[in-house]
């Protein structure tokens, strides 16, 4: 096989071998700590701490030497697969390849070493950065003003719904409504998000063509509709075509419109959500701007909106001022803050420089390379799985396991695990809930088109192979298959627990 | 094509032709004419690597950092610690750096297990038997610790100290407005919480050491709890830990707390961590992610998410918290800052800042016109009143070289909050003290 062009693939790569847990490892009177000379008086501990608040046993850590804790961690890393080890196509996730310049950033110490509660006058380039990339923010959606401090995109959610709540308050007389009406096609954070906004949900369902259901949703729209969430494109991959005439009704009846951003990686450049008639923005900077994921975070969830949402912002919001200075400032009818500080800050920062570096020609070619490589791998994969919705999709789609798992009994837990073996990561399985046996799929722009040729062949012969042999699937990978019932019928969540598994 | 979009425009053809395609446009059908963006993004175009980190470079240096320039002696939640080499080594490999959150736990067991010993080192910090994968920060700790006490409990109403961080009670306030809370302000007497004798709140929150440095008195404050048959939540300082009895010792229900002070620098106030910790009976309520330990079909340890059900993308409108994403690379950070302390060097680290705030507590309090703002004892932290209002202090002190501390609002009756780390010397300390009798003289 060819090694041009580059392949993504790398299980070979990982660790086999079991580590212990860091408490196995401690050996009494063992340690690493050292600190700075000071020349500070040493009074004792009894001295400083009155006797009825002094803990009198050492708090219990862990007793290693440095070498010991680096073997440890860089085993543990070599236990774990990764966007820098290879291809990892989970639909709705966007896991592309993340600049390491932005790391560079992140790390400049003229950004890391500022501390949050320092006056303006000494923080005059984070607030530039933050103004900066806020209104690139809103010029990629088509919005007028935004806040970066929820951090993460369901903190968004939630403080996007707040502002639709506090919205609605000073406009119709205190008068309150009660719906938020989601497509049964929506991420769980979703639904979740609407109860803690203090909603009731209304589901629409979706019509044949996986968009939702145009006349199901005007015979829920009335006038105690708070507004409506939308993904879009939606979570089966495809560009909501009615989304103009969704946006009337919704309007029409006094509703709000709220947009998603989890797949905002399709349409950089393309359209904006603006532009579709949407009134607030959350976008998650860790899927469309290459801020890494962390293994599950930090991320970070800036919500934008229209002009007349923009006095309920989250504050305090750093503004221009007249002077050309920059400043904190109070949004006239703010809902308050959503954050500690100023939201995930150094995740903003690595954003910020991600979009510099491609700027608007560069996110335009990030869309169409996310829409390209997942139209062609859908159609290559064509016969092999079922496309319950066959058509152009947009950065993702949704392939089924249905028809294997008749036919051979394969269903999409043996995929995924058989495409670990094969050096790839899995795709989502099982969600959207509405595509029975889905596997959600979006490789993102950055796998060359050799990775997703590689990447079709593997889940082609996956499917070609017997029930029984993907049941023993993964083989390759640092473990098998997870006894998961065990974990919670007998939990054990920590070291401490393991002798007595409590809960 | 784009910086990091590998296609050559030779390659992106092919692929357009296989799908009977002759141009990008065409990819986006679906999308109604009057939609599309016609000029495009109104941004610059693309920046070349050295461009933006001298850009990105140009603004840090429009920041004034801490260090020799600008020592720090602000604090309120946000530490200027050492981060020992180890943290930047290990905890920010790439493979922990660009991993996603383990959903296919055969390839995830390196997140899965720093996860599960950091739950532990949480557990073992505070005393308690169970703690999560984390949270955003010390704020959303505390609003998803009123929302477990209140889903506990079926009261609505939550106790909240005046000694809890501004900020933290600020975001309850906002989260409050969508869960109907009622979060009840209990003040401040000497610097200690003086709760109510009776009411039917479903929680008590209550800070340790408090905003203003002070150590609470938790046998009090675990009173009130059970008189009035609240949980007691508290959020609970992970340095002081080294030297304090732990919240679990006096039987707190839920345990939370900012991480930032362990692996993670002040970096303008995130990415933090939202420490959460609690009994195991609660743990079906236990808001985001928890880690478990079981076997692989070959009976060998792994570790995976576990008690699925109580998250959103499971029970989706009845779960009792949306986290999803949270911040496990910071979480990775913390455990692996704290084993490098080891047990003894976290109650090293927390004596040396007992040391170092006690002597500049002493000599700042030598100055005439600089006033305790309480007579209770503190740990790490302290208030001192003084004739200027803070904000001048702040200001002054700034062209004196120092990071003075941060202003206390009127709800303190004002002045200023001082914080002392390990890293601040005895030189560094009558330094300060003697510029700031010049800018309060």
């Amino acid at each position: 096989m060819t090694t041009a062009g580059g392949r993504a693939t790398s299980a070979p790569l990982m660790g086999r071998d079991e580590e212990p847990t860091i408490f196995e490892l401690s050996s009494p009177g063992r340690g690493a700590a050292s600190f700075l000379t000071t020349s500070v008086p040493e009074w004792g501990a009894e001295e400083l701490v009155a006797p009825e608040h002094l803990r009198t046993d050492p708090t219990p850590v862990v007793e290693v030497s440095e070498r010991d804790l680096v073997a440890h961690f860089t085993r543990l890393s070599h236990r774990q697969y990764s966007v820098d080890l290879g291809a990892y196509p989970l639909g709705s996730c966007t896991m592309k390849y993340n600049p390491k310049l932005c790391d560079e950033v992140a790390s400049l110490a003229g950004l890391a070493d500022v501390h949050p509660s320092a006056p303006a006058a000494l923080t005059q380039g984070w607030m530039e950065l933050l103004v900066d990339l806020e209104q690139t923010l809103c010029r990629v959606t088509g919005m007028h003003a935004a806040t970066l401090q929820p951090p993460a995109g369901a903190a968004g959610e939630l403080t996007g719904l707040l502002l639709m709540r506090a919205w609605h308050r000073d406009t119709a007389g205190g008068r309150e409504r009660r719906r938020v009406i989601i497509p049964d096609s929506a991420h769980g954070t979703n639904p979740a998000s609407v109860t803690l906004g203090g909603y009731d949900v209304t589901t629409v369902p979706s019509d044949e063509r996986g968009c939702v259901d145009v006349v199901a949703l005007r015979e829920r729209l009335d006038d105690d509709v708070a507004g409506i969430m939308l993904t879009n494109p939606n979570t089966l991959g495809l560009f909501e075509e009615d989304i103009v005439a969704i946006a009337g009704a919704v309007h029409e009846v006094g509703g709000l419109l709220y947009y998603d951003g989890a797949n905002l990686n399709a349409i950089l450049g393309v359209t904006r959500p603006g532009d579709m008639g949407f009134d607030i923005v959350h976008m998650n900077l860790h899927k469309t701007f290459a801020v890494p994921h962390g293994g599950g975070g930090p991320g970070a969830g800036p919500v934008a909106v229209s002009p007349r949402l923009a006095p309920y912002l989250p504050g305090p919001r750093p503004v221009r001022g007249d002077d050309g200075l920059f400043v904190w400032s109070q949004p006239e009818r703010s809902i308050g803050r959503v954050h500690s500080w100023h939201g995930n800050a150094l995740a903003l920062a690595r954003a910020w420089s991600y979009i510099l570096a491609n700027g608007g020609d560069g996110l335009r070619k990030v869309a169409e390379a996310a829409v390209l490589n997942a139209n062609w791998l859908r159609v290559r994969l064509r016969g092999t799985y079922d496309i319950p919705y066959d058509r152009p999709s947009m950065h993702e789609f949704v392939a089924s396991a249905a028809g294997l798992r008749r036919r051979s009994g394969l269903r999409a837990a043996d995929v995924a695990k058989r495409l670990l073996e094969e050096g790839f990561h899995a795709p989502t399985v099982y969600f959207p809930l509405i595509v029975e046996e889905a596997l959600m799929i979006e490789p993102t722009e950055t796998e060359s088109p050799q990775t997703l040729a590689a990447l079709a062949d593997a889940l082609v012969s996956i499917a070609a192979g017997s029930a029984d042999d993907a049941h023993e699937a993964p083989r390759t990978a640092p473990v098998r298959r997870v006894d998961e019932a065990r974990a919670a019928r007998r939990l054990v969540p920590t070291f401490d627990a393991r002798s007595t598994g409590s809960g | 094509m784009g910086h990091f979009v590998p296609h050559t425009d030779d390659e992106a053809a092919a692929m357009l032709g296989d799908l009977g395609l002759t141009s990008v446009d065409e990819l986006f059908s679906a999308v109604p004419e009057a939609l599309r963006l016609a000029g495009g993004l109104d941004l610059a175009p693309g920046m070349s690597e050295p461009d933006v980190l001298a850009r990105a470079a140009h603004l840090g240096d429009a920041n004034r950092r801490t260090g020799a320039e600008l020592v720090c002696f602000a604090g309120a939640g946000a530490y200027d610690h050492d981060v020992p080499s180890v943290v930047r080594r290990v905890a920010f490999r790439s493979e922990f750096v660009t991993a996603y959150t383990p959903y296919q736990p055969e390839v995830a067991q390196g997140v899965l297990q720093a996860l599960f010993e950091y739950q532990t080192v949480v557990s073992r910090l505070f005393g308690m038997e169970v703690a999560n994968a984390s949270l955003y920060d010390g704020a959303s700790a505390c609003v998803e610790a009123a929302n477990l006490a209140a889903s506990a409990t079926g009261r609505p109403t939550v106790w909240v100290s005046r000694g809890l961080h501004p900020h933290w009670r600020e975001v309850m306030g906002t989260f409050a407005v969508g869960t109907g809370h009622e979060l009840v302000d209990i003040p401040l007497v000497d610097g200690r919480t003086a709760w109510p004798e009776a009411g039917e709140p479903g929680a008590l929150l209550v800070q340790y050491p408090n905003y203003l440095g002070c150590i609470e008195d938790l046998r009090a404050a675990a009173a009130a709890a059970r008189r009035t048959g609240a949980l007691l939540v508290v959020a609970s300082d992970p340095v002081a830990a080294g030297l304090l009895r732990p919240p679990g010792s006096y039987g707190a229900d839920v345990v939370v707390g900012e991480g930032q002070p362990f692996g993670t620098p002040l970096s303008f106030g995130g990415p933090y961590l939202g420490l959460f910790a609690c009994r195991a009976e609660h743990v079906r309520r236990l808001p985001g992610r928890l880690v478990g330990e079981t076997v692989d079909v070959d009976g060998r340890r792994a570790y995976v998410t576990t008690l699925r059900t109580r998250e959103q993308d499971i029970r989706r409108e009845k779960a009792s918290s949306n986290v999803c994403t949270n911040q496990t690379l910071i979480a990775v950070a913390f455990v692996v800052h704290l084993a490098w302390l080891g047990t003894a060097g976290l109650r090293e680290l927390a004596l040396r800042c007992a040391r170092g705030t006690r002597y500049a507590r002493e000599a700042l309090l030598e100055i005439e016109g600089v006033e305790p703002v309480a007579a209770t004892p503190v740990l790490r932290e302290f208030g001192v009143r003084l004739r200027v209002p803070a904000e001048v202090v702040v200001e002054r002190m700034a062209e004196e070289g120092f990071l003075a501390g941060v202003p206390l609002g009127d709800e303190y009756g004002g002045g200023l909050l001082v914080a002392v780390t390990e890293r601040r010397t005895r030189a560094e300390i009558d330094a300060y003290a003697y510029a700031l009798e010049k800018v309060v003289r």
